[in-house]
């Protein structure tokens, strides 16, 4: 190797991409050639310095959501077809026979409002698995109710409520725009410990209330409820009864 | 539940990449609307493709749509972006020879010390995509050769030459640069 191989080689040198011969061959120059020496230096140095000054652009926390409605969508609205589930069908149709007797009329309606909230609690966990997998659950980072509430004005045609709840024990670590039903939502996120809680805030008219209040799935546990025209959802991995002292402190009033 | 639970097992391999997919997308699109569209673009042609995957390394593969992604991104809004690739090969193997701007006298690499992130950011954002996406795939994402070919689809040694490239209009943007600081400070 001359001193133009060298300089050629020397960045695929510097990566550790060159093979075992090549790599020998331009060592064996490196020892006789000051000039080269310093060349590879410098490669060393202007990768060093590539890594630690440029950008590691982080995916924004909505973007997971915004692609799982995206995928939700695509998918067509096979979904939307009653009764699909199968680990529902029972209790659905347990409801409609009950109302059937009582209305005969209702009972559609009531076994449509069971699959779109049962639809609804599955969208609400899905969403947050994703944020979960994506490691990215949050667009604005503050325990401050003030910087929060503020940051979704604007993204949303409701005004969710923000309250920091360190005092009850579930810190307000910050918030982001999630999507729950293909619709943009407010997600706010809590810690208990090295728990992490969100809480979906949608429109009133997202949730009829029919489906139990607390439930879980797929090892979250989950609590809805509704207050002030909007719907709350509560999901985190917490045990049950700390989702419920959470719930709690998100219902009491404001002091 | 044969759609949910695809949808899921392709949530569970392809989230995790969500960072890698957007910093990449981001890189090469240059603003962060684009970006986002270019990486949701991705995420649904790789849901729709899913079948196809091999198994193997996954990130790569998701790596290389989201480069496909982009690169239409940018044919669509913004073709004078996109410079010939085969143009930017010829000038790199022809016309100006790799030796010396890599050769590095003292003074020089002094000067190269004073680069701090900002200067460093916008000259990487200020080179060509052919040798940007293979920079940012090495230095930020730690990508094997073996990987940035898979991504980039080209052979392992064009990846080798493009990056020997990259560096070198790297350093020549930032001495010409802290040059020119200087001469206007006095
Ligand atoms: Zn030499």
């Amino acid at each position: 190797m001359d001193c133009n191989d060298v300089t050629r080689a020397s960045s695929s040198y510097v990566d550790g991409e060159l093979d075992a011969a090549a790599v020998a061959a331009l060592e064996r120059h490196l020892e006789g050639c000051a000039d080269c020496r310093l060349g590879v230096e410098h490669q060393r140095e202007l990768s060093q310095l590539v890594r630690r000054g440029a950008q590691r652009f982080a995916a924004p926390g909505h973007l997971a959501g915004r692609i799982g409605a995206a995928l939700d969508a695509a998918k067509g609205d096979a979904r939307v077809v009653p009764l699909r589930r199968a680990a529902w069908r029972p209790l659905a149709l347990a409801a409609s026979f009950v109302l059937a007797m009582i209305l005969s009329s209702g009972a559609t309606w009531l076994v449509a409002a069971y699959d779109r909230q049962d639809r609804l609690t599955q969208e609400v966990v899905s969403s947050h698995v994703r944020a979960l997998l994506s490691n990215r659950m949050i667009d604005i980072a503050s325990s401050d109710q003030h910087t929060v509430k503020p940051w979704f004005s604007g993204k949303l045609d409701l005004a969710p409520p923000v309250r920091d709840l360190t005092t009850a024990g579930f810190p307000l670590v910050g918030g982001r725009l999630d999507y729950v039903g293909q619709r943009p939502v407010a997600a706010l996120v809590y810690r208990h410990n090295q728990h992490v809680i969100d809480l979906f805030i949608l429109p009133g008219d997202a949730a009829p209330g029919v489906a139990p209040p607390a439930t879980s799935r797929q090892g979250y546990a989950l609590r809805r409820w509704r207050d002030g025209g909007m719907t709350f959802w509560a999901i985190s991995d917490l045990a049950p009864e700390d989702l419920d002292k959470f719930e709690l402190a998100v219902r009491a009033p404001a002091n | 539940m044969t759609d949910d639970s695809r949808t899921r097992r392709f949530e569970r391999l392809a989230l995790p990449h969500l960072d890698a997919a957007y910093n990449l997308a981001r890189w090469l699109m240059r603003n962060d609307h684009d970006a986002e569209d270019a990486v949701q673009d991705a995420y649904l042609r790789a849901f729709n493709y899913f079948g196809s995957f091999q198994g193997g390394n996954f990130r790569a593969w998701m790596l290389m749509i989201v480069r496909r992604c982009c690169y239409d991104g940018l044919a669509r809004n913004r073709p004078t972006e996109l410079v010939s690739v085969e143009d930017i090969d010829a000038l790199a193997a022809g016309a100006e020879p790799l030796s010396d701007a890599s050769r590095v006298d003292d003074p020089e690499r002094a000067l190269l010390r004073r680069a701090d992130a900002a200067l460093v950011n916008e000259l990487i954002a200020e080179l060509p995509p052919p040798f940007r996406e293979v920079l940012v795939l090495r230095e930020l994402h730690d990508c094997a050769y073996r990987e940035i070919a898979e991504i980039a689809a080209i052979p392992v040694g064009t990846v080798m030459s493009r990056l020997a490239r990259a560096r070198k209009l790297l350093q020549r943007g930032m001495k010409r640069r802290l040059k020119k600081d200087d001469g206007n400070g006095l």
